[in-house]
Formats: structure tokens, C-alpha cells, sequence
């Protein structure tokens, strides 16, 4: 059983294809990396697979949903419920602390718990920055809170994009590290990247050239 | 979690809130002090009218008949029915006795001066009456101030006056009348006796009427020389009224046509028809007639001043919604990136919309406070400068205000939510476009 899989997925904007004929299932606890240069179709696939947009052919079926069969609403539910968003830019609220950050995403799945919260925070190592405002950390530090924010209510799905993009070495280990943990715990991981040094983590690339799937396989066979 | 958004939102961005505040407070103050006005200045500009007379005709039933049929409403022979005088207090006691502003008894009379042929005209009246009230209060009424605007040239009579008189400009001038000349007044009744007053000439006035051809004396002197002591043949009276609308019309040509209750609203609203009805209710044999030029250009100048007072109250809260519009969309297109992350977060619509809503409630509720106390201040110059008096706070106000606040809010706030509903994580975070 799959948790994702694409069925000649193709999305095209007036004249732009911006993905043509793509197919592709993960297996749930797979760690997947789709990785393209710009324009390739990476950030159109995440979009896609993350319940923002909908394909303009061809089927989707996430955890079971077919998601080219809902609505605006439906895919507002299955995004909130199934699937936790990493960004490049981290997205942060602001005026929020870092526990009312990861809060916010409790606040429109379910209910509001900071203790539970507060844990998701030591689970990235910021417990001690937990009343500190966006503003107040570092990037590695506002990317850690962001994977804290995805991981708050347990998503089928990890959808990152570009997690490391903004990061130093050491803060781009530390949010790596984060990953292996998570994939290690069970968690499904698609990480959209143009880097095969963040892409080697996963299990397997998935590499996107002009919206066309044109590599999909192990790491080690993409490496070697 | 919604209140630390929202309290997170407002202290952050306190300039932008203060500017929405700053446009709610203007509009708001404007219109506070038009309601105001407008609220009280029905009474404020019926008291400057009361200044031109007065509103309700009181006449005997019998002689109001004969008016009614053929225009004649006074002199002598006219008419043998006459209102008592000891009934009169009674008008100050009906349910609108405080809008009941002043009233005076008239007897009117032909007499003889200094013996000759010639009838000439004399009026008797209240001139600054004090009657004590079966309530227990007491009151000062009379022509003093139901004839303001009469030119008099040494002074008003008093009521208590027996020997005094005042004459008519032209009468005067006709005659070679001036103050301090003695006159004798006769008038011979039908049984053929004949009363006389030896009278002196107190005062000339000018009223730019007909009086100014006769005399005017106080209610008492004309009684005596007439021989209808405690009778009067009619009461003009001048009342704070409601402008007419359709059911004090229908209610005035016959108030049993009206259902009980579009009666007793009738009953209980201060239409110049509803108190004439209650004075007619009070006296014996009375019937009470609306002026219909005075109650209806009353009517006419405080529905055009309300009318302005709104359409300027509706000119600033149209304004203070277009820069709330303009600041509000300007607010949500420059948080585009923070409502996409909370759509793609799983939040609804109406969940964001609801939080930016409570943001701007806040800011224009608080505006719309020092708007408030503004606009009672500028209802109280504005009372100062027009009308000489302070306009009250009126309490309706209050939820009018907090009403237009929030239909101003509202209103402002739909082209930011419209361009809200349509904005697209896709659109904000990544950008719509293939990378």
C-alpha cells in the first residue's frame, strides 16, 4: 500500500507545461528526494502533493484521498490533517513566540496543547527558546521550529522544501539530522531540493528535468 | 490561541491600528455630534419658533363651528361662547404639559375712547400671568413671550394693572396718542347699561398686524368693561411638537379611525394633533385647533435640518469606511505571505478572516470611543454656537454609534476579505509558477 501515488500527473499554466505525464508512488516511511534544477517542476510537484494546487491532468491518491477529486475545502482538511510543510523561508508568524508558532498549527488541526507543543520544541532542541520571537533566533534555529510547527500533528506526510536552502553547514547537519531521526521513527519524508548533498540523505531521488520525471532511483545508484 | 493572534497582531502593529483608529475616530465623532443634535435640535429649533407664536388655537366649540364654516374667528357679536378662565391652568396638566411652552387667554371687545362713536378695537390678554397649577407648581405665562418680536417702546403692562393700557403704533400716530395720556373707555352693553375704565396710556408697541390699529389691555380691564368677567374667547398656546408624519395626519382628521394601537402611539408622541386633542380633552367645550402654518413650517425646517444632519453623518461614515477599505487592504496585502502560511497551515477562510476582523474591531472600536467623546464635545460647541445651549448627551446614542462602528468596520473591511478569499498559499509562498 501506498501513501502517495502520482498517475500521469500533468499541470499546465496557459502556455507553460509545468509538469508533464508524472508518475511515482512512495511507500509510507520512505524518505524521498525530488530534485531538478529551476524550472524543472519541483516546486509545482510540491504543490501539488501538498494539497495546494491541483493537477490539471491525471490522479493523485494520497493515504488513500484522491486528491484530484476534492474540493478547496476538502484539500484544506487534507493538508491540515495528513501532511506537515517544511519551507525554504521558514514562514514564520512574527509576533508569535516560537511555542505559540508551533501552537498555531495545533490551533487549526485541533486543540490547543503547549505542553505538548513545548515538546515538539525540545524535540528540535528549542525548548530554551520556546518565549522567543522569530526575530530573536537564528536560521537554523527558525528552521528547526518550522519542522517543530510540521511535526505537531503527527503528519502522514513530511513535505520540505528546500529545508536546508537558507542554512550554514552546521546548521544545514543539525536540521538533517532532525530528518534521519524522524525517518527513523517511521515518518514518510519528501524533501524537494536542488542539492545532491541534501538529496544523498534520502532513499531515493526522484530527479525532474522541463516538468518530465526522468530519474527515479536508489540513492546509491544516483551517487555511484 | 485566537486572542493571543489577535492581541499579537494589534501590539505589532500599533501604527497601522492607530491610523485606523485615527479614520474611525473622525468619522465617528462627526456623526456622534450630528445624532446628538440632530436628536435634541427637534426641541432646540421648536424653542427658537416658539419666538413666532404660537401653534394651537384654542376657541370655544360653538365659535370654532362658525370659523370653520365662515372664516370668522373674532369680534364682537361674533360669537356668545366664551372658555372659562379658572379652567385654563388645566392645559399644564395634561401629558405634554412641559411641551406646553406658553399660552395666553385673548378677549376681544369694541370700545368707545374718550366718547367718541367709533368702536375701537381693544385685546385683553395674559401678559406675564403666574398661575399656581393644580399639580402644585406654579407657572408665568402670557404675551411677553408669545409676541417676542412686537416693537414696545416703554415696557409691557402688568396683568394686575387696572388703569394701564397699551395702544397701537398706528392707532397712536392716527390719534396723537402718547405715552402718559389719560383715556376713557365706555362700552355700552345691550341692556343698556354702560361701563367705563379711566385708563393711561403705559406703552405704544408695534406688532406689524392688525393690533396696531386698536388697544391692548390686561385680561382683567377688558373682562370688567365688557361684563365677562372670568371668560375668555380664546386661548392660543404654543407647544414643542413632533413634526407630523402620516399618522398624525390620519390622526387629526378623526383619531377614532385609528386602531388602538397606532392610537395610543399617537397618544403618547407630541404631534401638535395629539396635544390639541388632550387640551380639548381638558377644557370644557374647547376645541383645539392646530395652526397649520406654524406646526407644519416647524415640521418642514426640522426635517430638512435632520435631514442634513444625516446625510452629513452618512458623508463622514462613508469616508472613515473608504480609508478603513484602503488602510485594511493595504494591511492585508502586505501580510499576504503570514495568511498564506495560515491556509496552508489547514486555516479556513473564515478563520483568517475572523482573526483580521477582530484586529480592526479593536482598532475602530477604540477609535470609535475617542470618536465618541470628541463628537460630544464638538455637539456641545456646536449646541453653544447655533443655539445658545448645550446639547445633552442623548444615552440612544451610545448603541447607534457602536452599531455604525461595527456596520463601518464591516463595510470597510470587504474588499480586503474579498481580496483575502482569493489569495492562494501557492500564490505567496512559493509563487505560482514551476521551479
Amino acid at each position: 500500500m501506498n501513501i502517495l501515488k502520482l498517475n500521469d500527473v500533468s499541470m499546465v499554466y496557459g502556455s507553460v507545461r509545468a509538469l508533464q505525464n508524472v508518475s511515482f508512488a512512495v511507500r509510507p516511511g520512505e524518505w524521498v528526494a525530488i530534485m531538478g534544477a529551476s524550472g524543472s517542476g519541483k516546486t509545482t510537484m510540491m504543490n501539488i502533493v501538498g494539497c495546494m494546487n491541483k493537477a490539471t491532468h491525471g490522479s493523485v491518491v494520497l493515504d488513500g484521498e484522491n486528491l484530484s477529486r476534492l474540493n478547496a475545502g476538502d484539500l484544506t482538511a487534507i493538508r491540515r490533517d495528513k501532511i506537515g510543510l517544511i519551507f525554504q523561508q521558514f514562514y514564520l508568524i512574527s509576533y508569535l513566540t516560537a511555542v505559540e508558532n508551533v501552537m498555531i498549527a495545533q490551533y487549526y488541526h485541533s486543540v490547543v496543547d503547549e505542553k505538548e507543543a513545548m515538546q515538539a520544541l525540545e524535540r528540535v532542541g528549542l525548548a530554551p527558546r520556546a518565549k522567543h520571537l522569530p526575530h530573536q533566533l537564528s536560521g537554523g534555529e527558525q528552521q528547526r521550529l518550522c519542522i517543530a510547527r510540521a511535526l505537531i500533528n503527527y503528519p502522514r506526510l513530511i513535505l520540505a522544501d528546500e529545508p536546508t536552502g537558507n542554512l550554514d553547514k552546521a546548521n544545514q547537519n543539525t536540521v538533517m539530522d532532525i530528518f534521519h531521526q524522524l525517518h527513523r521513527e517511521g515518518s514518510t519524508i519528501i524533501v524537494v531540493t536542488h542539492s545532491p548533498e541534501v538529496a544523498a540523505h534520502a532513499q531515493r531521488v526522484l530527479s525532474l528535468e522541463f516538468g518530465r520525471l526522468v530519474k527515479d532511483a536508489p540513492t546509491q545508484r544516483l551517487c555511484a | 490561541m485566537f486572542l493571543r493572534m489577535v492581541i499579537g497582531a494589534v501590539t505589532r502593529q500599533k501604527r497601522k491600528l492607530l491610523m485606523m483608529a485615527g479614520a474611525m475616530a473622525l468619522g465617528i465623532s462627526l456623526a456622534t455630534a450630528m445624532l446628538n443634535v440632530m436628536l435634541d435640535v427637534g426641541d432646540k429649533i421648536n424653542q427658537e419658533l416658539k419666538t413666532y407664536g404660537a401653534n394651537i388655537m384654542v376657541t370655544p366649540r360653538g365659535a370654532s363651528f362658525l370659523g370653520d364654516l365662515y372664516g370668522i374667528e373674532e369680534g364682537a357679536g361674533v360669537s356668545n361662547r366664551y372658555l372659562a378662565e379658572d379652567e385654563l391652568p388645566k392645559i399644564k396638566t395634561i401629558f405634554w404639559a412641559f411641551n406646553i411652552v406658553d399660552f395666553t387667554p385673548w378677549l376681544d371687545a369694541r370700545v368707545s375712547v374718550n366718547g367718541s362713536e367709533a368702536g375701537v378695537p381693544i385685546l385683553g390678554a395674559w401678559f406675564r400671568k403666574h398661575l399656581d397649577l393644580p399639580t402644585g407648581e406654579s407657572v408665568d405665562t402670557g404675551i411677553i413671550n408669545l409676541r417676542s418680536w412686537w416693537d414696545v417702546r416703554q415696557g409691557w403692562l402688568k396683568d394686575d394693572d387696572m388703569s394701564g393700557i397699551m395702544v397701537g403704533g398706528a392707532y397712536a400716530a392716527t390719534h396723537g396718542i402718547h405715552q402718559g395720556d389719560a383715556l376713557t373707555l365706555s362700552v355700552r352693553h345691550t341692556s343698556g347699561g354702560e361701563r367705563t375704565a379711566r385708563v393711561v396710556v403705559r406703552s405704544i408697541f408695534y406688532s406689524g398686524d392688525r393690533e396696531d390699529d386698536g388697544l391692548l389691555a390686561p385680561l382683567a380691564l377688558v373682562q370688567r368693561l365688557t361684563g365677562l368677567e372670568g371668560k375668555v374667547r380664546r386661548v392660543e398656546v404654543s407647544a414643542l411638537t413632533t413634526p407630523e408624519n402620516e399618522l398624525a395626519r390620519r390622526a387629526a382628521q378623526n383619531p377614532r379611525t385609528l386602531s388602538r394601537q397606532a392610537w395610543e402611539v399617537w397618544y403618547c408622541t407630541a404631534y401638535v394633533s395629539a396635544i390639541a386633542f388632550q387640551i380639548e380633552e381638558a377644557l370644557t367645550d374647547a376645541r383645539a385647533k392646530p395652526v397649520l402654518q406654524v406646526a407644519e413650517a416647524e415640521g418642514a425646517i426640522l426635517q430638512k435640518t435632520q435631514l442634513l444632519m444625516l446625510l452629513l453623518t452618512c458623508m463622514s461614515l462613508a469616508c472613515s469606511a473608504l480609508a478603513i477599505s484602503n488602510l485594511v487592504t493595504a494591511n492585508v496585502m502586505e501580510r499576504g505571505t503570514e495568511i498564506g502560511l495560515l491556509k496552508a497551515l489547514g486555516a479556513t477562510d473564515s478563520q483568517i478572516s475572523l482573526v483580521i476582523l477582530a484586529e480592526m474591531l479593536i482598532a475602530t472600536f477604540l477609535g470609535g470611543a475617542f470618536g465618541y467623546a470628541a463628537g460630544l464635545g464638538l455637539a456641545s460647541v456646536i449646541g453653544h454656537s447655533v443655539f445658545g445651549s448645550a446639547v445633552s448627551a442623548k444615552g440612544l446614542v451610545v448603541p447607534i454609534v457602536a452599531l455604525l462602528i461595527l456596520l463601518v468596520t464591516l463595510g470597510g473591511s470587504i474588499p480586503a476579505i474579498r481580496m483575502l478569499l482569493r489569495l492562494r498559499p501557492t500564490d505567496v509562498l512559493h509563487g505560482r509558477g514551476a521551479s
